[in-house]
């Protein structure tokens, strides 16, 4: 029996824990507001909030409904424009009416949706939040303009805001209906979830699993993620940070720990899918995946992460770079799920960067992508950890690369014979997101970017141009 | 006035195709179509997917009791394929079931089997072996052979514009319910009731009267629900017809970007000559259209491509020629300007080449030739009510273009990693369906007894606001508050025989038509006015729902006037039919006035290059617009946006691609990308263009859907001189979208690792 409240309504039912929220809402419930664009997470026509009870407080995030399944529900609380429409309108709703932020409508729900997910954010508002709340919905109509104008409106209108109890403070000025504040308590009336057999399939936030295997999931039990609470944490433990298996994107985004040793940290998770999308997905489903080109894997790669493999009780910790044996092909055994993700806090000495390129440059997979650490002492590299994604067939760790890093001086010179190397350890292919010509190129220029990026006074482009 | 639905539209209450009520009994249909790009089909084995539990029935070409044949400008298109396949996607038959997740698990089970025959994708090799859906057209004026002679720079080349999926959020669906006798009433999200209603008469071999067309409004259409709504309505009708039980079909966004056609990728030649004082003197066009596997709408689309070919230019001597190319592509279809943009974008290349080999700014070019006043198009129609050089003017004063270009010189002195560019283009877009008959509307108005009024069009709401005029012009005429007027469904038994709301003209049109049903209405109702105040009715006058005579207030209200003539049995139901006066156009000369008018515009758009990563960032389009009198500027200020980011998207990211077989490879919005909201420029300001506007559009507020998609192509022009300045050595191909790969290549093409 899964168990949550629909808007205002207690809900139990006994479909499986593989069901789409979406289809619940809209042909179990008929709410039909919530609308269906894509069912891939790509168009946020299907936007929804959840709240969910952490650390003594509510906190909602708004999540593509096409891609949460209702195990990933069970104890929260799901809204649909249906549970925020009130007599008037919302301040939310009236901007976006304000300012003609709708034409053909198709898409406006989830816009609204997404900017009251802002609004209940505990952060104090500012224009570059409400416009990364919305960086998850696509308008085929707007041009968008009309939709930054009433963001600008939303954000006048929460000055102010209570960033601790942003609810109470909501619902006084009608953003959001009073039910809300008592939604905590019924929260905690749900009991959690028995844990089920093994069915065969963990599921993280399901945002790989349901745009590949959608119709047969549906119907299915699965190994819910979210029924183990104690699998989901940051934390530091002597010079190691260690993330639960069920730690998601947005986690480490809100991560202080991250925060504090990755200063760009935000610039580079932006260009990582969306805000729905990243409060959904975890780090582990994103490396089981094992996309050539996926963004968190190039990112802990370059980190060294480790990962602990468990199965029945046993574990075991294997690098992250030796999980990949070859497209799609893992050193992991059909029961065995990812339970923790460590890796040594980089040192003062250690810099990092993460650079991405793709056709669009938010909401898109890479068609290039890579990491790196490096480990400066002296104008000498101590140590280099670089990853790359979408040149091969698995999410690579530049092994050549890095060994010839090692040791030299920091110049031109080295990172002209360097990219030697790295082209001759890479293997791209010609596909829908670019030429292999187009991908060595691209992880030529990226790599310089690493450099040019994080010594500024001693790389240059122009440098690494001349000499060559 | 806002958008008439905005309220229901932020509250979740409008209601789609996808939210109407579902009846009992109602089957959901999953369409089958074709895995090869072209082949005969030898045997198609259903049992499996029939014997499937919940599966009731499949639709085929032996079900069809009329034509199997949806073609609309040619008959040469299947509803479901019968002998051969001729595109990827080509739907064979409508599998109906239960629910929709087992008729597409069933649709897994059927077994098909072909003998493949050759693919052609590309329209030059269509071209090539003969393969034209119409013979060719070419619009001339003056003479080019004899004018090159008098050229001081002759330029060539070829210049490629790419398709365009439309990427409506709400895909393509139909809700069909068996009425009695045989009726069927049909609920579809398109740009054209007739059209559909029109089709499936055919299909089902029956009267027209006996299908009832419903549109209640669409989630976006952008031209890819003018003819291809038709095909999932028809099979919905049909699945009614046979079974007798309610049909529902609503695609899931693969299936509707794998067999839908797109914008028309162009493959074009252009040959420009200039005078040693830079006048264009004479111009030279091939264009291939790619139109896919049948006519759809293209032969209107090639010939739109011929009308836009000079832009805004004067050109003395000009010969274009199209060829309509039948490849195995999914049919390629209406997409905001409709051909215009493709035909404009060659020229557009052709200076760009010359403005790069002369060494001066393009913009010198485009300035030096634009249209004016009294010039004739290559068509025959003279140039009148021409803004272009004064546009011009406006916007290098209104937005600075001297500083413009001097903050560009003086960032790309400063920087390495990035340059920045500008473009300027202008647009010139002719309004009115070029084929003369379609400018036609009606619109029908019942004022009610207690004075409140409804309103029917054969206008389609989606997005556009059409709807929100049609309320301000009924709302005006009779002095009313705007909540006393509703505007009713499109429906084809309320408004019979409509154009598809499309080529910008539907306010124009419909609207006229709503004016006049309106005036009589108003006539009659001030007669009976003048009657009972024993005056003429030049006398009486309506306003704030009061009755006025001479100039002074009654007390009697609308409500009671109307109660007083309903009394006096005075018609208070008016159908008004509009017919857009003096157009006509001749194609055995290819000559006439096909345009009521036309629509003019300047855009300024500035970019910034990343110079290591290939990828740029739009700093700011300014626009100064021909709005006419803008009769609604929040709408009309939405459709600019809107269309130019279109248009950017076009030029930018949306980059469709389709391999060797036919298959869509760019098959969904992972690997499709439109933009988004960071990829829209930074600024974007418009400015009106101070005009009196004209008698031929509505309330004189110019059509305002399809022109400013073109000030898009812009994006184009501004990244290769972005690009030039990092990479001096660099030639454009022209080839759009200028997407970060070839930006990148660009960059470094004579470096590469
Ligand atoms: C719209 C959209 C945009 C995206 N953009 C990006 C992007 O920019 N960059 C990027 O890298 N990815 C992107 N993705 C892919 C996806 O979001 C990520 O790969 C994500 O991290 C997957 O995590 P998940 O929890 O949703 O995985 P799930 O779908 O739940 O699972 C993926 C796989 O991992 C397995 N799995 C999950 N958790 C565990 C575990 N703890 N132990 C063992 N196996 C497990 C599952 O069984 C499944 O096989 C995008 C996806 C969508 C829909
Ligand atoms: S339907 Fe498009 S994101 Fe869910
Ligand atoms: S208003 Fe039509 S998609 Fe946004």
């Amino acid at each position: 029996m899964i168990e949550f409240i629909l808007n205002d309504r207690k809900i139990a039912t006994d479909q499986p824990s593989g069901a789409l929220l979406l289809d619940f809402v809209r042909y179990e419930k008929r709410l039909t507001g919530t609308k269906i664009g894509c069912r891939e997470g790509d168009c946020g026509a299907c936007t929804v909030l959840i709240g969910s009870w952490q650390n003594g407080q509510m906190k909602y995030e708004q999540v593509t409904s096409c891609l949460t399944a209702l195990g990933n529900v069970h104890g929260r609380h799901v809204v649909t424009i249906e549970g925020l429409n009130m007599e008037g309108m919302t301040p939310v709703q009236q901007a976006m009416v304000d300012e003609s932020g709708t034409q053909c409508g198709f898409c406006t729900v989830g816009f609204v949706v997404s900017l009251t997910a802002y609004c209940l954010q505990p952060t104090a508002p500012s224009p570059q939040h409400a416009i990364a709340a919305i960086d998850g919905n696509i308008c085929r109509c707007t041009g968008y303009k009309a939709i930054g104008r009433a963001a600008q409106k939303i954000t006048e209108a929460l000055a102010g805001k209570d960033v601790a109890q942003p609810v109470d403070w909501l619902v006084e000025r009608n953003f959001i209906p009073t039910y809300f504040q008592l939604i905590p308590d019924r929260l905690k009336a749900i009991r959690p979830r028995k844990q089920k057999q093994p069915t065969g399939i963990v599921l993280g936030g399901g945002t790989d699993l349901y745009v590949q295997k959608h119709d047969e999931l549906a119907h299915r039990e699965l190994e819910v993620m979210a029924d183990r609470p104690e699998w989901r944490y940051v934390r530091m433990e002597g010079g190691f940070c260690r993330l639960g298996g069920g730690t998601t994107v947005s986690d480490i985004a809100t991560s202080d720990i991250f925060q504090k040793h990755f200063p760009r940290l935000g610039d580079h998770l932006k260009l990582v899918s969306s805000s729905p999308i990243r409060n959904i997905s975890t780090l582990a489903g994103n490396f089981v995946n094992a996309s050539p080109i996926g963004d968190l894997t190039a990112f802990f790669l370059a980190l060294d992460a480790k990962i602990t493999l468990t199965e029945e009780k046993q574990n075991r910790s294997i690098f992250l770079k030796d999980f990949y044996k070859g497209y799609k092909e893992l050193d992991k055994k059909a029961g065995e799920i990812i339970t923790e993700i460590s890796f040594h806090i980089p040192s003062p000495n250690s810099h990092f960067n993460f650079e991405k390129v793709s056709k669009r440059t938010h909401l898109d997979i890479a068609s290039v992508n890579t990491a790196a650490l490096i480990t400066l002492r002296e104008g000498i590299i101590q140590q280099a950890h670089i990853s790359a994604g979408g040149i091969g067939p698995i999410p690579t760790y530049l092994h050549k690369s890095c060994a010839f890093l090692q040791g030299k001086p920091l110049s031109p010179k080295t990172i002209q014979s360097a990219n030697d190397v790295l082209q001759a350890e890479i293997s791209p292919i010609s596909d829908v997101r670019g030429t292999k010509e187009y991908k060595r190129l691209m992880l030529r220029q990226l790599f310089y970017a690493h450099f040019i990026g994080l010594f500024p006074g001693e790389i240059s482009l122009k440098g690494l141009l001349e000499e060559e | 006035m806002k958008n008439i639905d905005s309220t229901s539209h932020v509250t979740g209450k409008s209601i789609y195709l996808d939210d109407i009520p579902i009846l009992q009994g109602t089957l959901y249909g999953a369409v089958l179509d074709s895995p090869i790009g072209h082949g005969e089909v030898v045997a198609i084995d259903y049992s499996e997917a029939l014997a499937m539990d919940g599966v009731a029935y499949i639709l085929t070409h032996e079900d069809i009791p009329g034509e199997n044949q949806i073609g609309g400008i040619i008959p040469d298109e299947e509803l479901f394929a019968e002998k051969e396949v001729h595109f990827q996607g080509q739907p064979i038959a409508l599998i109906l079931a239960e629910s929709e997740h087992i008729a597409f698990e069933a649709r897994k089970l059927v077994k098909m089997k072909f003998t493949e025959k050759e693919v052609i994708t590309d329209p030059r090799e269509a071209r090539a072996k003969g393969r034209l859906i119409i013979p060719p057209r070419t619009f001339s004026l003056g003479n080019t052979a004899a004018a090159w002679a008098q050229c001081a720079h002759i330029f060539e080349g070829t210049a490629q514009t790419n398709g365009q999926e439309h990427l409506y959020i709400e895909t393509q669906g139909a809700y069909a319910v068996p009425m009695e006798n045989g009726h069927i009433r049909l609920s579809s999200s398109t740009q054209g009731p007739t059209q559909v209603q029109r089709t499936a008469a055919r299909v089902l071999g029956v009267g027209m009267h006996r299908i009832e067309v419903d549109v209640v409004r669409l989630g976006g259409g952008f031209g890819g629900k003018e003819d291809q709504a038709t095909p999932w309505g028809v099979m919905a009708a049909l699945g009614a017809f046979v079974l007798n039980q309610p049909i529902k079909v609503v695609l899931h966004r693969l299936d509707d970007m794998r067999m839908t056609g797109k914008r028309h990728p162009y493959s074009s030649d252009y040959k420009i000559g200039l005078s040693e004082e830079l006048k264009i003197i004479a111009y030279e066009a091939t264009f291939h259209q790619n139109a896919g596997a049948s006519a759809d709408l293209s032969p209107a689309v090639m010939e739109r491509t011929l009308f836009h070919a000079t832009n805004s230019y004067f050109v003395p001597n000009v010969e274009v020629t199209a060829y309509s190319c039948k490849t195995n592509l999914p049919p390629n279809t209406a997409f905001r300007g409709f051909g215009g943009p493709q035909g404009m974008f060659v020229i557009e290349a052709a200076l760009a080449h010359a403005a790069r080999e002369l060494g001066v700014e393009k913009c010198i070019l485009q300035k030096k030739n634009l249209l004016k006043n009294g010039d004739s198009f290559p068509y025959g129609q003279i140039a009148d009510g021409v803004g272009l050089s004064q546009i011009w003017e406006d916007l290098e004063a209104k937005f600075d273009l001297k500083a413009v270009e001097a903050r560009v010189q003086e960032f790309n002195a400063q920087h390495e990693d990035r340059k920045k560019g500008f473009s300027l283009m202008p647009v010139t877009f002719g309004i009115s369906f070029t084929k003369t008959p379609m400018n036609q509307a009606r619109a029908l108005v019942h004022i009610y007894s207690d004075g409140s009024v409804g309103v029917s069009t054969g206008a389609v709401e989606m997005g556009q606001g059409v709807n929100t005029k049609m309320l301000q012009i009924a709302a005006q005429m009779f002095s009313l508050n705007p909540s006393r007027v509703k505007l009713e469904s499109t429906n084809t038994t309320r408004v019979a025989n409509t154009s598809p709301s499309a080529a910008s003209a539907t306010s124009d049109l419909n609207g006229k038509a709503l004016q006049k049903a309106c005036q009589a209405l108003q006539e009659r109702l001030k007669n009976c006015a003048a009657r009972h105040w024993g005056v003429t009715s030049a006398d009486i006058s309506l306003k704030e729902e009061r009755i006025w005579v001479k100039g002074k207030a009654t007390d009697m209200s609308w409500d009671q006037l109307v109660d007083m003539a309903f009394l006096a049995r005075i018609a208070l139901t008016e159908n008004g039919h509009y017919a857009t006066p003096i157009i006509h156009f001749d194609k055995t000369i290819e000559k006439g006035h096909p345009f009521a008018y036309h629509v003019f515009g300047l855009a300024l758009t500035e970019v910034t290059l990343d110079c290591i990563r290939g990828t740029y960032e739009f700093d700011s389009v300014k626009i100064v617009h021909d709005f006419g009198k803008s009769m609604n500027t929040a709408v009309d200020t939405g459709q600019i946006e809107g269309g130019l980011v279109q248009g950017i998207g076009w030029m930018t990211m949306e980059e469709l691609s389709y391999d060797q077989a036919g298959k869509l490879r760019s098959n969904s919005l992972s690997t499709y990308k439109i933009p988004d909201i960071y990829a829209v420029p930074g600024e974007i300001l418009i400015e009106a263009f101070e005009t009196e506007g004209t008698e031929m559009a509505i309330l004189k507020s110019k059509a305002v859907g399809e022109p400013p998609l073109m000030y898009g192509m812009g994006a184009f022009f501004a990244i290769e001189s972005a690009l030039r300045a990092f990479n001096p050595d660099f030639e454009s191909t022209y080839d759009a979208p200028f997407t970060p790969e070839k930006v990148l290549m660009g960059l470094y093409q004579s470096s590469q690792p």
